[in-house]
This record gives C-alpha cells, sequence and structure tokens, in this order.
C-alpha cells in the first residue's frame, strides 16, 4: 500500500537506522491484531473457496435429484454423500453454498468498488473545495440519504429485472452516502492541517495535493467504509434475493437459500440456519477486519 | 528608486474581508482581517510582527505566501505585484515555517519525501541529486542524514521544527514567514530553534517576517516591530525604540504583560480590563477606545489617521499633531 516507504533508491549506508522499519512496523501490527487476523483469515478462506467454486465443491449445484429430496446434514442424520443435506430440488446444499459464495463476494466488492469511487470523489471534492462544490454535494447526500435504499432498489429491479449486474449496479448506484459523508468530514479535517498549507506553498498542483497529502491521510476511513459497506451490499443482495428480486433462481446465492428454505422453516429448520449462518460469518468477519485495518494503519499507532 | 532599495517585499493598503454567516439562513456580515495594512520588508531585515490571537497575523501570513487572494490592496515582490507572477515562481522566493510542527510535517511521508518535497514539484534535478541536497541540508539544520527514512511520529517538536526549515530552506528562498515557529515547542527547544533561524538568515541572507506572540522572541530576532490590533497595523518602530519607548497605548499594555520570572512581582495587569473586541462589529472610532486607559472622546468617535515620522508610524490620537 501507500504506507511503504519509497526510499527504495536511497543512499545503502543510510538504511543502517536504529530499530525497525516503519514497513516492519506495520507488518508486525498488522499479525499482532488478534480481530484483524481472524477477520481477515475468515474472509481470505471464503475468497479461495469462492475462487475454487468447481474444485472445492463437491456437486454440481444445478444438478437436480428428486429422489434425493430435503436430505438432513450430516449432523442432524444425514450422510456424508450430501454434507450439509439436500433442498426442495435435490441439490447438495453445500455445493450451493459454496457457489453462493461466488455471488455474494462478488456483489460486496464490485458495489463497494463502484459506490466507493463515486463516494470518494465527491466527498474528497466537497471537503477540499468547499464553497459551492461543498453545497451541490451536501445537497446530493441529503437527496440520495431521503431514499429508502430497499424500497428504490426493488423499484427499479421490477423494472430492469433480475439479474447480477442489475443488483451490483443498483447496489453501487445507492450505497455511495456513507462514502461521500465520511470522506467529506475527513478530508476538511486534513484540510486544515499545515502540511496542506506547507504543499500549496511549495506550489504544489492540486491533483498532487489531493493524492499525495489529502489521500493518504483518510485512507484508513476509506478503508473502514468500504468495509462497512461491503458487508452492507451483501446483506442487501440477500435482502433483494430473498424477495425474489435479486439474483434469479436457479443462480444459487445465499439470501434466495434462505428464501427458498423459508416454507419449511418450521420443519428443516437448517435450510435458512445454515446460509443465515454463513452469512453473519461472512459479514462479521468483513467488519472484524475493517475495525482491524484502522487499528493498524492509525498513524497516532506510530510511535 | 535604484534597485537595492525596492522593498524585497511590500504591501500596499492590503484589505482582507470574509463574510460570515451567522446561523443557517442568516445574513452574511463581513469580517475584516486585515484593514488597510502597508508594510515593507527591505532585504536581510527581520520585521517582527506582534499582536493577541485574533488579530490577523495569520491571515496576514496566507496573503504573503499567495495562499489568499487579498480583498484589496496588493502584494509587490521586488516591485513586482504577487497576481502578476507565476505560482511555482513565488513559491521559490517565499517560504513558510508554520507554528506547529505535530500539523506541519505529513504524517504518511517520510523525512526525505517531506524534505525533497518541493525540489519534486519544481522539478529540480534528478534523484541523486535531490538525496544530495537533501543530505546537505539536513546537515545544515543540524539532522543527522539517517533520520531520511524516519516518519515524524517518530521524532521531537524540535527535530520536526528542523525538518519544516529544511523544507523551507531547499530552494534557498529569500524570504522565510515564521509564522510563530516556537510557540509549540518546549522552552527549552525555543531557544535552538531561534538560533538556529538567526545563524541561517545571517548565512543565506535570508528576509524574515517573524509573527509571534512572544515579545521576548521578537526583541531576541527582530530588527523592527509591527505591532497589530483588529487587522491594523497600530505601531511600527525598530525593536530599539519600541522596547524602550511604546508610543501606543496597546504596545505598551503588551510589553506590561510580559512574564517575570520573579514571583513577587506577582502577575502583572495590562490594565487592557475587557476582553477582545468582536472583529464582526468593531468599535466605533479608535478600534482600541474600549480597552484603552488613556481613551478620550475622541477616541470614540473619530478613528485616528496613521502618522509616520522618522521613528516609524503610530495611529493614535495620542500622537496626532
Amino acid at each position: 500500500m501507500t504506507l511503504a516507504p519509497s526510499t527504495n533508491n536511497v543512499d545503502p549506508l543510510l538504511q543502517d537506522i536504529v530499530g525497525p522499519t516503519p514497513g516492519q512496523q506495520l507488518r508486525r501490527r498488522f499479525f499482532g491484531h488478534r480481530g484483524l487476523m481472524i477477520g481477515a483469515s475468515v474472509v481470505a478462506v471464503l475468497l479461495v473457496i469462492a475462487l475454487l467454486a468447481p474444485v472445492v465443491a463437491p456437486h454440481d449445484p444445478y444438478a437436480q435429484d428428486l429422489l434425493a429430496r430435503m436430505k438432513p446434514p450430516v449432523f442432524l442424520g444425514g450422510t456424508w454423500e450430501h454434507i450439509l443435506g439436500t433442498d426442495h430440488l435435490g441439490r447438495d446444499y453445500l455445493s450451493r453454498l459454496i457457489y453462493g459464495a461466488r455471488v455474494s463476494l462478488l456483489i460486496g466488492f464490485v458495489a463497494a468498488l463502484i459506490s466507493g469511487t463515486i463516494g470518494t470523489a465527491m466527498g474528497v471534492a466537497a471537503g477540499y473545495f468547499g464553497g459551492r462544490t461543498d453545497a451541490v454535494v451536501t445537497f446530493l447526500i441529503n437527496v440520495r440519504l431521503a431514499m429508502p435504499v430497499v424500497l428504490v432498489a426493488l423499484a427499479v429491479v421490477a423494472i430492469l429485472g433480475g439479474s447480477l449486474q442489475v443488483v451490483i449496479g443498483v447496489l453501487g448506484l445507492l450505497l455511495w452516502d456513507r462514502f461521500a459523508v465520511v470522506m467529506r468530514a475527513s478530508t476538511l479535517q486534513v484540510r486544515g492541517r499545515e502540511y496542506v498549507s506547507a504543499a500549496q506553498a511549495i506550489g504544489a498542483s492540486t491533483p498532487r495535493i489531493l493524492l499525495s497529502e489529502i489521500m493518504p491521510n483518510i485512507l484508513n476511513n476509506l478503508i473502514v467504509v468500504i468495509t462497512l459497506e461491503m458487508a452492507h451490499a451483501i446483506l442487501l443482495e440477500a435482502t433483494l434475493s430473498f424477495l425474489g428480486l435479486g439474483v434469479q433462481p436457479p443462480t444459487p446465492s445465499w439470501g434466495l437459500m434462505v428464501s427458498e428454505g423459508k416454507n419449511m422453516m418450521l420443519f428443516e429448520p437448517w435450510l435458512v440456519l445454515i446460509p443465515g449462518a454463513v452469512l453473519f460469518v461472512l459479514v462479521l468477519a468483513i467488519n472484524l477486519m475493517g475495525d482491524g485495518l484502522r487499528d493498524v494503519t492509525a498513524p497516532e499507532n506510530r510511535s | 528608486m535604484s534597485q537595492s532599495d525596492t522593498p524585497v517585499l511590500e504591501l500596499r493598503n492590503v484589505t482582507k474581508t470574509y463574510s460570515v454567516k451567522q446561523g443557517l439562513f442568516g445574513k452574511s456580515k463581513p469580517l475584516t482581517a486585515i484593514n488597510d495594512v502597508s508594510i515593507k520588508l527591505a532585504r536581510g531585515e527581520v520585521l517582527g510582527l506582534v499582536g493577541e490571537s485574533g488579530c490577523g497575523k495569520s491571515t496576514l501570513a496566507k496573503i504573503l505566501l499567495g495562499l489568499e487572494a487579498p480583498t484589496s490592496g496588493e502584494v509587490l515582490v521586488d516591485g513586482q505585484t504577487l497576481g502578476g507572477q507565476d505560482r511555482l515562481a513565488l513559491a521559490r522566493r517565499i517560504q513558510p515555517i508554520f507554528q506547529d510542527p505535530y500539523s506541519s510535517l505529513n504524517p504518511r511521508k517520510n523525512i526525505y519525501d517531506i524534505i525533497a518535497l518541493p525540489l519534486r514539484v519544481h522539478g529540480i534535478g534528478d534523484e541523486a541529486s535531490r538525496q544530495k541536497s537533501v543530505r546537505e541540508i539536513l546537515d545544515i539544520v543540524g539532522l543527522p542524514a539517517r533520520v531520511m527514512n524516519n516518519y515524524p511520529s517518530q521524532m521531537s517538536g524540535g527535530q520536526r521544527q528542523r525538518v519544516a526549515i529544511a523544507r523551507a530552506l531547499i530552494m534557498k528562498p529569500e524570504i522565510v514567514i515564521c509564522d510563530e515557529p516556537t510557540s509549540a515547542l518546549d522552552v527549552s527547544v525555543q531557544s535552538q530553534i531561534l538560533n538556529l533561524l538567526n545563524e541561517l538568515r545571517q548565512e543565506f541572507g535570508l528576509t524574515y517576517l517573524f509573527i509571534s506572540h512572544n515579545l521576548a522572541v521578537i526583541e531576541h530576532l527582530a530588527t523592527r516591530v509591527a505591532v497589530m490590533y483588529l487587522g491594523r497595523i497600530v505601531e511600527e518602530a525598530s525593536v530599539g525604540g519600541l522596547f524602550d519607548a511604546a508610543r501606543h497605548p496597546y504596545t505598551d499594555a503588551l510589553l506590561k504583560s510580559v512574564l517575570t520570572p520573579e514571583p513577587e512581582l506577582g502577575i502583572p495587569d495590562t490594565h487592557l480590563g475587557m476582553s477582545y473586541p468582536n472583529p464582526i462589529a468593531p468599535p466605533e472610532g479608535c478600534h482600541f477606545h474600549p480597552r484603552c486607559p488613556a481613551a478620550s472622546d475622541l477616541c470614540k468617535s473619530k478613528r485616528p489617521t496613521p502618522l509616520f515620522d522618522p521613528n516609524g508610524r503610530i495611529e493614535c490620537h495620542l500622537h496626532s499633531p
């Protein structure tokens, strides 16, 4: 990241500073933070599983077997053939869960990326330039905050039809508000520091000031918001899919799995509990990671 | 006028007004931060600028650095107006040293990147020559070359201020605006930094505008002093003249307010009484009259005109002819 020192080409004689380099310190703090380690490991494991889904999944997630419907998972008396049982169409539940992780993570990453780009650009511009830019951005944020996300997403999906691309697009265009609010406030705070005035007095261009003086100092806040919004997008996708307007069947999605299982919830609660628990674990892990990254990269920790 | 007589830096009738909104739907009111200020800085001199917090000292510094545009009046560098000069060219001639070394260094950059930034922005030299320049300037400000890889948080306040000085001087500017460069430092470090600034001035022939509220610092460093009150320069004189015989009642009060280490003298009473006036609604007449021990009826109604004499300038009815 931007935290590594950019002095690789400095005279080797100067490298012999006493004590650990900032890079080493960062690594040490990174690996010493328990919450961050737990969160990052869970996310990493889920990411690897999602990427390797065709290799890891024991069955085809779309293959139906009407003779083997609603088989319970192993721990409820099922067989090792279907470790987490099968759904109402006889599809292997574990395989669907693994392929569903692809959908959730993809939506989380891409929606956070789109909304993060929009929101950060707006927030930084508003905070740095102030005046009319700020008034316009603040107005847009207020307009956006006045819209109920789920209702707008439902309406758009109902008009355009539910597909992965539409859901990602809608969430990406709806979730930039927190980015804009947080980035605006952080930029306002950093903008008043004297090192920004110093860079202006040196004659540095505005893009250079934004990229090398402002951005590195608001990055830790951005990371936290990215993780929060990623978790938010994943939950919203699950909500939309649960309401039948998100990812369309037979594509496996965790929200859709909860939705399909809800009719049998009273008799076969694991149909809802398993995807619900995985969703919970992923969102918790992402949030732990965000909190940890903020702790680790905060400059006041650097001593 | 010959070249050497041209002031290296001059402000002519500079006024800066901000509009302050009162409440969300309130009316904007003008706040005059700087009111008709004219100063001249000759090459090699140190002009001390003193005044209370909020009197407009830092706004003046921002205008001189080109960070804020004056509402009216003009700033001249070597006889040329500031507006007509390229921003980069101006940056090579005027550099600031700020008050708080904890806020003036980017915590995310190492010392080398901080000091080399001016060279990078101006495209001076290649990486190898920049390294050499940074090492030289570090030596000049009294820091070992190995701090280049350190981050600001790994350094003390005094060391940071040395880094800030190094950044300001690496392009060999002519004028340095020192905005209270020692007020955030420990007393023991203050004198080191002041001595360093003094040595650097002699070595590089720098011109300083030295902003401070610490009169002892001004007496130590400055050659001339300007006293500011509510955006106006109320008195200007040589250091000796001002400290020996202050003419404006406000200057007098400032001099009396200096704390001494003698406990039996007690805390000095400035007789200034009431607090600093609201700059949005400055008092009628002479701005200083509500706090002035010698105020007369004339002071309440009529603003004094500045009087220029061999000693400098004074803006007070007591000294009007």
